[in-house]
Formats: structure tokens, C-alpha cells, sequence
């Protein structure tokens, strides 16, 4: 019995060794842009690299904001990403909850198509998509950014499921008081919804976040520009050499928000990504 | 629903109308306009002209296509495997009852969160064959590193690491949730009937994890087949187009040579590939649990 709780030690030490290698692996990544972010020009391009910086300074950042308008572009970021969020949950939460609780002629139909554009690849509609923004005005605008990523078939599903799972009995006591549908869905059910409107609210919030190719085919205009882009935009603004602790800088701007909300919470993220399928 | 006559018309209409209208407007409108599309010629400045089959006709021909579908192909058969093998190995272990298990699962599901722009930056700058960070590592145990995003041949494995270091947090998570779902008791049962750590492994855990292995074997795949943002970022298809996949080519065709329905007839042809792996999967799984 000693014997095998050895073995059972040795194992385990083994799989800890494991995954403390993994950990650097995936962290080492995070380090180096964030040390590189720190070093100034100078010392970017020293061999060998320093894991390091030896003499930390805020020149990038300051660099940065010089040559872009990158608070501005943060702050677009949150903006876009808050008013997706919200409006997600809003449009998301009373479409399912018409899908869960109303019975009308075609409703199933109607839902059986709301899934089957979830197999459609954004690749497919992104060019209509695309030619009806136009038309709208709405490239290079906030409208553009937010309006079109308010809907989706995977908000509408979750909380459809939701609702299905919650008792009828519940509306039931609010309807005999005389409340209206409206009423109930706000004063009873909404309430109690707390767990999946969090999940899809940080998911919405993170693809929002994360968010390329769109804003890259409609806005062109340094102001309008969401991180992401901005990024891409970055990289290539200085002809030649690309500067990397720009770069890095830039990205670090980028990354910790979204690492911030991951970690305040990190149970809706990992259940919004693996619900969905769909990743940032 | 409580309501009665036009007012629960009224009502219905407050909660479906908003989701509806946008379904239609940007999103099952575009995808009906995207297959009349597939059949026409439009350059946005003359109107749409039906055109039959001509372009899956010129999509046959093109070599382009050929190159970026097997581009795709080769993206997928290294970042499969790979993402697969590192998911579960994280999973297995991350499952176990270690110290500081938490943390590590965060850590490991850090980049999942992180943009994929951002990402995309970070790898191309750890890859810089003279100043990158995995260069020098490489050095210091006396491998000389390739030249990676410069080299055609490297170029797209610099991709498939950087996706499967991303993704691994992904994969993990589901299967994960998937090893949580194991009734203790069939470890139980197995411990008495004298099985070892491999036996269990082998005869219990992967045969109940098969529906998880499935679920993020399916979505890999179907993500893995839009592979775009990282290419984008990091090699624009380059070097010499050796890294051209089918998202970039159809963004490219529509946005770059306003070839509208060239463009459709490609992305349609992407949603078939799509939905026939993902349905051929499901078959297969059903045969097999």
C-alpha cells in the first residue's frame, strides 16, 4: 500500500511538473510582448534578446499615443463592445423568450431557420452584408460597427433554452396578479435569468472585443478604428522596419482589458465560448 | 401570451419584431442575396447579370482556388491533430488533482480570450528568425531556427503552431467539462478490477469522453476551415503566396477585384465543404458510440 501511494506521488508531482511547463508555454508569449513594450528602440533589436528589459521605459506608449489616436480607438473599443452587449441581450432575451412562451402560426418554421443560419460561415454573408451597410450610410460609422453584430440565431437560441428550462408556474402567479406579458418578462423572468444573460453577455462582449475582419472591411477612418484593426494598422505605419515595442504596446492596450474581464469572470467566459463554439 | 386579439399581436411584435427584422436585414437576407449571387456577375457598378454556372465554372479553373484550397487542407491536417492531442493532454492533466489547478486552467484558457490580431503580432515578433524570442531558445540548445513567416516552407507550420497555441485553452475547456461528466464510481469499478492508470485511461476515460472528443473535433473543423484573421495578420498569404486560404481569397475576390459573385460562388462552395465534414463526423460518430 506504501508502495503505491509512492507511485501515486511520483505521478502526481509528474503531472504538475506537466503542467507548470505547459503554464510557462502559454505564458512566456504574454511576457515577451509585455517586455517588449517596455524596452525603447534601442534595445528592441539586441542580440541576444533580452527576456527582460534591462532599462524599463514608457517611451512606446508614449510613442503610441503620439502617432495614433489610440485612446481614442480604446475607447471606441468599449463603446462598440458595451452597446453589442446590451443590445444582445435586449434583442436576444425577448426573441427567445417569444420563441419559448408565445405560440403563433410558423414558430417552429421560423426557429428551424433562425439554426440553420448558425451553419451559414460568415464568409457567405459578409459581401450582401456588406452592400446593405452601404447602402444604409453606415460605413465608417459607430451604427455600422454595432448594429449588424446585434443579431445572431446564438443569443436568440440560449436564451430560448433558458427560458424553456424555467416553470410556467412563475409567470403564471404574475399573470393572475394582472401583469401584462411585458411586465412578467421584465419583473419575473429577466431576474432570473442572471446566469444566462452573463454568459452570453461576456461572450458578446469578447467577440465585440476581438472583433477583425468586419471592422476592417468597413471602416477605414483612424477614428472609427477598433483595436483589433488598429493593430493590423500599427504594424505597418512605419514604412521599412516594422517597430516592435510599438507594436507591443499597442497590443498590450488591447489585451489586458479582455484579460481583466476574464479573470473577474472567468466561469461565463469558458461557458460562453464553449456554448457557442464560436471563439474570440 | 396573456394578452388577447391585436394586443397580443402588439405584444408578439414588441418581442420578436427587433430580432426578426435584424435576422432578415443582416443576416438571412444577405444569405439569399450571397446564393442569387453565386449565379451572377456583379462588379457594383453595372448591375447583376445572371451568368448560369459560370462561376463554379471559373472556380474549377482557377488555380488560385486549387492553391488556397490546399493551402486550407494543409492548415487543417497539421492544426488538427496537433490542437486535438495538446486539448485533451491539458485536459487529462488540468482534470487530475493537482495544486494550483485553477490557475493553470485560467492560464491555459488565457489566450482563447486574447484577440487574434493580437496574438497574430505577438507569434510573428516571437518568430522574427533574427531577433525572435524562439529563435534564440532554439539557439541555446543548438538548433539553428528557420527563417519561419519568411520561408514558404515554414511559413504555414509558423501558423498552425500559433493557432494551436491559442486554441489548446478551447479544446481543453470542452473536453474538460466532458471528463467532469465521468461517474466516479466507473473509476471505482475499474481500480477493483485491478485496471492501472493506462487500462483506465484507455478503457474508461476515452470511450466516455468520445461525445466531447467529438463536439471539439466538429467545431475545430469548422473553425479551422475559416482559418483567416492570423493569416491576415501574419503573413497576408505571403510568402510568394504560400499561405493563401479560401476566406482570404473570397475577401480578396470581393473586396479587392469587386468580383461579387465570384466571390459567393467560392463561400458557397466553402459552406458545402463545411457542412458535409461536419455532417460525414456526425455519422461517423453515430456508427461508432
Amino acid at each position: 500500500m506504501t508502495l503505491r501511494r509512492a507511485r501515486l506521488d511520483w505521478a502526481h508531482w509528474g503531472l504538475t511538473l506537466l503542467a507548470g511547463l505547459g503554464a510557462v508555454v502559454m505564458l512566456l508569449p504574454f511576457l515577451w510582448m509585455l517586455s517588449t513594450s517596455l524596452k525603447p528602440a534601442s534595445a528592441v533589436l539586441s542580440l541576444p534578446p533580452e527576456l527582460l528589459p534591462r532599462e524599463p521605459t514608457l517611451e512606446a506608449y508614449r510613442e503610441v499615443a503620439r502617432s495614433f489616436p489610440i485612446v481614442r480607438v480604446f475607447l471606441n473599443t468599449l463603446l462598440v463592445a458595451a452597446a453589442t452587449t446590451l443590445g444582445q441581450l435586449v434583442v436576444s432575451s425577448m426573441s427567445g423568450y417569444a420563441f419559448a412562451r408565445f405560440r403563433f402560426a410558423g414558430r417552429d418554421l421560423l426557429f428551424a431557420a433562425y439554426l440553420a443560419t448558425l451553419m451559414v460561415p460568415f464568409a457567405v454573408t459578409v459581401t450582401p452584408l456588406f452592400i446593405v451597410v452601404k447602402a444604409l450610410g453606415w460605413t465608417n460609422t459607430y451604427w455600422g460597427l454595432v448594429v449588424p453584430a446585434l443579431f445572431g440565431a446564438f443569443g436568440t437560441f440560449l436564451m430560448r433554452q433558458f427560458f424553456l428550462a424555467l416553470p410556467g408556474e412563475l409567470e403564471e402567479a404574475a399573470v393572475l396578479d394582472g401583469a401584462s406579458t411585458f411586465t412578467t418578462f421584465a419583473r419575473v423572468m429577466l431576474p432570473l435569468s442572471g446566469p444566462a444573460l452573463a454568459t452570453l453577455g461576456v461572450f458578446s462582449f469578447m467577440a465585440s472585443w476581438n472583433s477583425f475582419l468586419w471592422p476592417l472591411l468597413i471602416v477605414n477612418d483612424p477614428r472609427l478604428m477598433t483595436l483589433p484593426l488598429a493593430l493590423a494598422t500599427l504594424q505597418g505605419l512605419y514604412p521599412g522596419q516594422t517597430q516592435w515595442n510599438l507594436v507591443m504596446a499597442g497590443t498590450v492596450i488591447a489585451v489586458i482589458p479582455m484579460v481583466v474581464v476574464f479573470l473577474l469572470a472567468q466561469r461565463w467566459v469558458v461557458e460562453g465560448v464553449t456554448a457557442s463554439g464560436l471563439k474570440g | 401570451m396573456y394578452e388577447r386579439g391585436w394586443r397580443r399581436t402588439l405584444t408578439l411584435a414588441l418581442f420578436l419584431g427587433p430580432s426578426l427584422l435584424g435576422m432578415v436585414l443582416f443576416v438571412m437576407g444577405p444569405i439569399l442575396a450571397s446564393l442569387g449571387l453565386a449565379f451572377a456577375r456583379w462588379d457594383l457598378l453595372t448591375p447583376p447579370e445572371f451568368v448560369g454556372l459560370a462561376n463554379f465554372r471559373a472556380l474549377w479553373a482557377d488555380p488560385e482556388f486549387w492553391r488556397a484550397l490546399r493551402h486550407t487542407f494543409g492548415f487543417l491536417l497539421g492544426y488538427i491533430p496537433l490542437v486535438m492531442l495538446c486539448g485533451l493532454g491539458a485536459a487529462l492533466v488540468l482534470n487530475a488533482r493537482i495544486p494550483g489547478r485553477d490557475f493553470f486552467r485560467a492560464v491555459y484558457f488565457l489566450p482563447v480570450v486574447t484577440a487574434w490580431v493580437a496574438v497574430a503580432l505577438v507569434w510573428k515578433w516571437l518568430l522574427n528568425p533574427g531577433y525572435g524570442l524562439v529563435n534564440h531558445l532554439l539557439g541555446l540548445v543548438g538548433l539553428q531556427g528557420p527563417g519561419w513567416l519568411f520561408d514558404p516552407n515554414w511559413a504555414m507550420p509558423a501558423v498552425i503552431l500559433t493557432s494551436v497555441w491559442k486554441d489548446t485553452g478551447f479544446v481543453m475547456a470542452i473536453l474538460l467539462a466532458g471528463l467532469q461528466n465521468i461517474p466516479r464510481e466507473y473509476y471505482e469499478a475499474a481500480a477493483i478490477d485491478g485496471a492501472g492508470g493506462a487500462a483506465r485511461l484507455r478503457y474508461v476515460t476515452l470511450p466516455l469522453l468520445a461525445p466531447a472528443l467529438y463536439f471539439a473535433l466538429t467545431l475545430s473543423l469548422i473553425n479551422s476551415f475559416q482559418v483567416f484573421d492570423q493569416v491576415y495578420v501574419m503573413t497576408g498569404g505571403g510568402p510568394a503566396g504560400a499561405t493563401t486560404v479560401l476566406v482570404e481569397r473570397i475577401v480578396k475576390n470581393a473586396f479587392s477585384y469587386s468580383q461579387m459573385g465570384y466571390a459567393a460562388a467560392m463561400s458557397w462552395f466553402l459552406f458545402a465543404l463545411i457542412f458535409l465534414s461536419s455532417w460525414a463526423l456526425t455519422r461517423l460518430q453515430r456508427r461508432a458510440l
